[in-house]
């Protein structure tokens, strides 16, 4: 078992400093007015501190490509249940009633 | 005859497998699939949240202005050093630094990993006496957001809490874990040759982490800039 | 080798291994959980089974004369609770999964026994909760639990029932976890993906499912029960909610779960139909990938039971679209299956009647799910009883099948007897011949107009339903003989020889019944799956093999 990968002190240290630079920035980017962005901008650096955990932490990176392949499988199948049921929501009301409300707004997109 | 079931083969590994190896990747990749069956877990609950939250904005928005950015933040920043604090306990098994260190490092994840919950009951209390808990006592009054109704208030609350409240149970057991831990590494069954239980509760502690590194910005940061 | 024989001169096998309540209670040995599980199913499945009797009792007459109509709710929500979630989901994997994994793959046992132990206390804690709930009075609400209904109005035990379920669904992810683990990791040397026997690779997409799937019906039915006793308002329309999420997210699982019920019988199915027609599978790789491409697409088509819900057209067209693409994969089994009994030298043992029972209902079954997945047909059809008809000709002709089939297929290798062959094929008869003549009335009723989940219909109907009524009877008496003759087997039957069918594979190179830690030595695999067929025994022996393929990929 001696051939488990190490993962320098160094690394720890850097990857809990981005986290620590992400969470800031989290919260700053919230009470900045990006339109449409707001919401992809907090899931983007959300994701990005997600990977971080993932690759480092969770040693993804110095894994069997097998275990990164059940992790993204995870995160597919969460996509695939978000866009067929979204599509649904997204598209009442077609040819039918004038589209509903959140269709104008947009908290999304 | 080699009989398997006495042993024959070095300590650390079952009689099912053959190498010590084996185990170690078999225990890995059953961690991770695991992890999987939690993504979709609370996988669920982001799915229909994403449809609420497209459907009542303004709600959601309104709900979100009464949770405290403070605390919130505090408690992302609590989780991720705990996260840290819980990979440098896998490492110091890794590197054979001795149980002292181990034990260490397990402590100060236990310890912020209590300070989350702590920080969490704090959260509960104030909603409670607001009136804000998603039961039949719920109560909603915001001059401010005077279009929002009790209706999708509330389900803003039914999320908050269910999510919240399912993320805190998985610390619970993580918690809970850890003394497992705790206990193992003091029975000297943790090595650099068999640190297996240590990496995978390591797994389980991160992905709470991560469900948390979500739950902030959706639940926490619904336009503050209004 | 003394410790191989018993002081009494019997050789030793996990059965007589050691002997005591406890030693089965708290056993590892996945072959001992397998025989757990098939006790407890049986259970289950009779339980099941008294339900459906008493709705084709109720139906036996136009008037509602036997039940009051909420009686009658009562009843068919039980018999789809019980059927599916404690009978169908876990029968062929718990059972056949669990002895046969380990075996085909040349392991000791699955990867985590402990975990499996766990499993099957899941399963029979969850059991417990259902039951709970029948005797205190019953679930009213159909086993889809659909809301409002079920978390605003019914006064019956639904949230006992859901936990139930709940639990129940920990015990099949947990099951699915173990098995891909095991699958990945535990096989013998040389043993590479594509020389693994077909069952390996439909239980593999099984798990797949369970693993991805189970969740998110765990976390729906766990809203629904927090609907119950805190009134949370998600899938309340008073508050704004939306029922039709719940159907969203249930059939998220529960779609995919008619393939958790399904591919474990394509699995079996392949097995046997190599055996018994002395050929290898045709097309090996497609219908080895035709299983994963299966339980994938199976994800993308849930909408299909929405199409009147409230869906959005557009979304229901999509659906439909998708639909049309899972009859591929299927279709290929199918086809696959047909030219490897060409030109085979067949030989019609129970479990390959059994073979053949399951490919022409399983086809009927699948076809008419076309129909239904129409969505201009749908409309007509949705609700009534096409679709009961419809979803029987799957999981009874299909799984229960192929279940039936798997069980006399291996009951030589599980408990070391055979099962007497006349009776076996005696009861395929009448279980072929009942389930036909109770479900192909459905059909024509359905395309009628015949709405389920009603204990009343009009007169002109009468006939049909009798029919199906009596063919229920005679399913009932195939079911019953199969059930007795296999307990009478079990003390009177012949004791069985390592390979009764000339079976390939793994488990059949070792005694019947097995030793407790399956194989004396690991077997190193030099051979293809399947090598019947005219060269037959020339590649595959039963001894040892002497070099390995190549490098043991273990991915
Ligand atoms: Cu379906």
């Amino acid at each position: 078992m001696s051939e488990h990968h190490v993962v320098p002190l160094k690394i720890y240290f850097l990857i809990f400093f981005a986290l620590m630079i992400g969470t800031v920035l989290t919260v700053g980017a919230a009470f900045v007015d990006m339109g449409f962005m707001n919401t992809p901008v907090a899931l983007i650096i959300a994701l990005v501190k997600a990977s971080l955990v993932i690759m480092f932490f969770m040693h993804v990176k110095y894994s069997h490509k097998l275990v990164g392949l059940f992790a993204v499988s995870g995160f597919f199948w969460l996509c695939i249940m978000l866009a067929l049921t979204m599509q649904d929501y997204y598209t009442r009301g077609w040819g039918e009633a004038p589209p509903v409300e959140f269709l104008k707004e947009g908290a999304f997109f | 005859m080699s009989d398997h079931a006495q042993g024959a083969h070095s300590l650390h590994h079952l009689h099912q497998f053959e190498s010590a190896e084996q185990q170690y990747e078999s225990a890995t990749l059953g961690m991770w699939a695991f992890i999987v069956q939690e993504i979709l877990f609370f996988g669920g609950l982001f799915c229909a949240y994403t449809v609420y939250r497209n459907t009542y904005i303004e709600a959601f928005t309104a709900g979100s202005h009464h949770l405290d950015i403070f605390w919130g933040t505090l408690n992302t920043v609590v989780l991720i050093a705990s996260s840290l604090t819980m990979a440098m306990a896998v490492r110091s098994a890794q590197t054979n630094s001795g149980p002292g260190r181990i034990i260490g490092w397990l402590i100060a994840t236990i310890i912020l990993g209590c300070t989350f919950l702590g920080v969490k009951a704090i959260e509960y209390t104030g909603k409670w006496h607001h009136h804000l808990i998603p039961n039949s006592t719920f109560q909603w009054n915001d001059p401010a957001f005077p279009t929002v109704t009790l209706g999708p208030a509330k389900i803003f609350y039914s999320f908050y809490f269910v999510m919240t409240g399912m993320h805190a149970l998985h610390m619970i057991i993580g918690v809970g874990i850890m003394l497992w831990m705790i206990a193992k590494v003091r029975r000297n069954e943790i090595s650099a040759q068999y640190f297996t239980p240590i990496e995978i509760s390591g797994l389980y502690w991160h992905f709470v982490d991560i469900v948390w590194i979500f739950l902030f910005p959706l639940l926490y940061l619904i336009g503050r800039h209004h | 080798m003394s410790d191989a024989v018993k002081a009494n001169g019997e050789p030793k096998n996990y059965l007589n291994d050691t002997y005591g309540i406890k030693s089965w209670l708290l056993t590892l040995d996945h072959k001992r959980i397998g025989i757990m599980y098939l006790i407890t199913l049986t259970a289950f499945f009779l339980v099941g089974g008294v339900f459906a009797a008493f709705i084709r009792l109720e139906l036996m007459t136009p008037k509602g004369d036997l039940f009051e109509a909420e009686t009658y709710n009562k009843m068919f929500t039980m018999h789809g609770v019980v059927m599916i979630f404690f009978f169908l989901i876990p029968s062929i994997p718990a059972v056949l999964g669990n002895f046969l994994i380990p075996l085909q793959i040349g392991a000791r046992d699955v990867a985590f026994p402990k975990l499996n132990l766990a499993s099957y206390y899941l399963y029979a804690l969850g059991g417990m909760f259902a039951i709970a709930a029948i005797l205190m009075g019953g679930i009213d609400t159909g086993w889809t639990f659909y809301t409002p209904y079920s978390s605003s109005y019914s006064n019956s035990f639904v949230s006992l029932a859901l936990v139930g379920v709940f639990i129940n669904g920990f015990s099949s992810i947990l099951t699915g976890v173990n098995f891909m683990v095991t699958i990945h990791k535990m096989r013998a040397p040389g043993l590479t993906w594509f020389r693994l026997p077909l069952f390996i690779w439909g239980h593999y997409a099984t798990s797949l499912i369970q693993v991805l799937g189970t969740p998110v019906v765990a976390i729906t039915l766990l809203l629904v029960v927090f609907e119950r006793v805190f009134n949370i308002g998600i899938f309340d329309p008073t508050y704004g909610g939306d029922p039709v999420l719940f159907q969203h997210m249930f059939w998220f699982y529960s779609h995919p779960a008619v393939y958790i019920m399904i591919l474990p019988g394509f699995a079996v199915i392949s097995d046997v139909i190599a055996c018994f027609s002395r050929k290898r599978i045709f097309g090996y790789s497609f219908v080895a990938f035709s299983s994963l491409a299966i339980a994938v697409l199976g994800f993308l088509v849930w909408g299909h039971h929405m199409f009147v819900s409230g869906q959005s057209t557009y979304a229901s067209m999509v659906f439909s679209f998708i639909t049309f693409f899972v009859a591929v994969p299927s279709a290929v089994k199918i086809f696959n299956w047909s030219f490897t009994l060409h030109k085979g030298s067949i030989k019609l043992d129970s479990p390959m009647l059994y073979v053949m029972g399951f490919i022409g209902l399983f086809t009927i079954g699948g076809l008419t799910g076309l129909f239904l997945s129409t969505l201009g047909t749908d409309v007509h059809l949705h609700d009534t009883y096409f679709v009961v008809a419809h979803f029987h000709y799957v999981m009874v002709g299909g799984m229960v099948m192929a279940f039936l089939c798997g069980l006399h297929f291996w009951w030589p290798k599980m408990t070391g007897r055979m099962y007497p062959e006349g009776p076996a094929k005696l009861g395929v008869m009448f279980v072929f011949a009942g389930f036909n003549l109770t479900f192909l009335p459905q059909f024509i009723l359905g395309y009628m107009g015949m709405p389920r989940r009603y204990h009343a219909y009009p007169e002109e109907w009468q006939a049909l339903n009798i029919m199906s009524t009596a063919g229920a009877t005679v399913l009932g008496l195939g079911f019953g003989l199969t059930i007795a003759y296999f307990i009478w087997s079990l003390f009177k039957g012949e004791k069985a020889p390592a390979n009764p069918f000339q079976a390939k594979g793994l488990e059949w190179d070792i005694p019947s019944p097995p030793i407790a830690h399956n194989f004396e030595a690991i077997p190193i695999v030099t051979w293809e799956a399947y090598p019947y067929g005219p060269e037959e025994a020339a590649s595959q022996s039963t001894e040892t093999a002497t070099e390995p393929a190549k490098e043991d990929e273990v991915v």
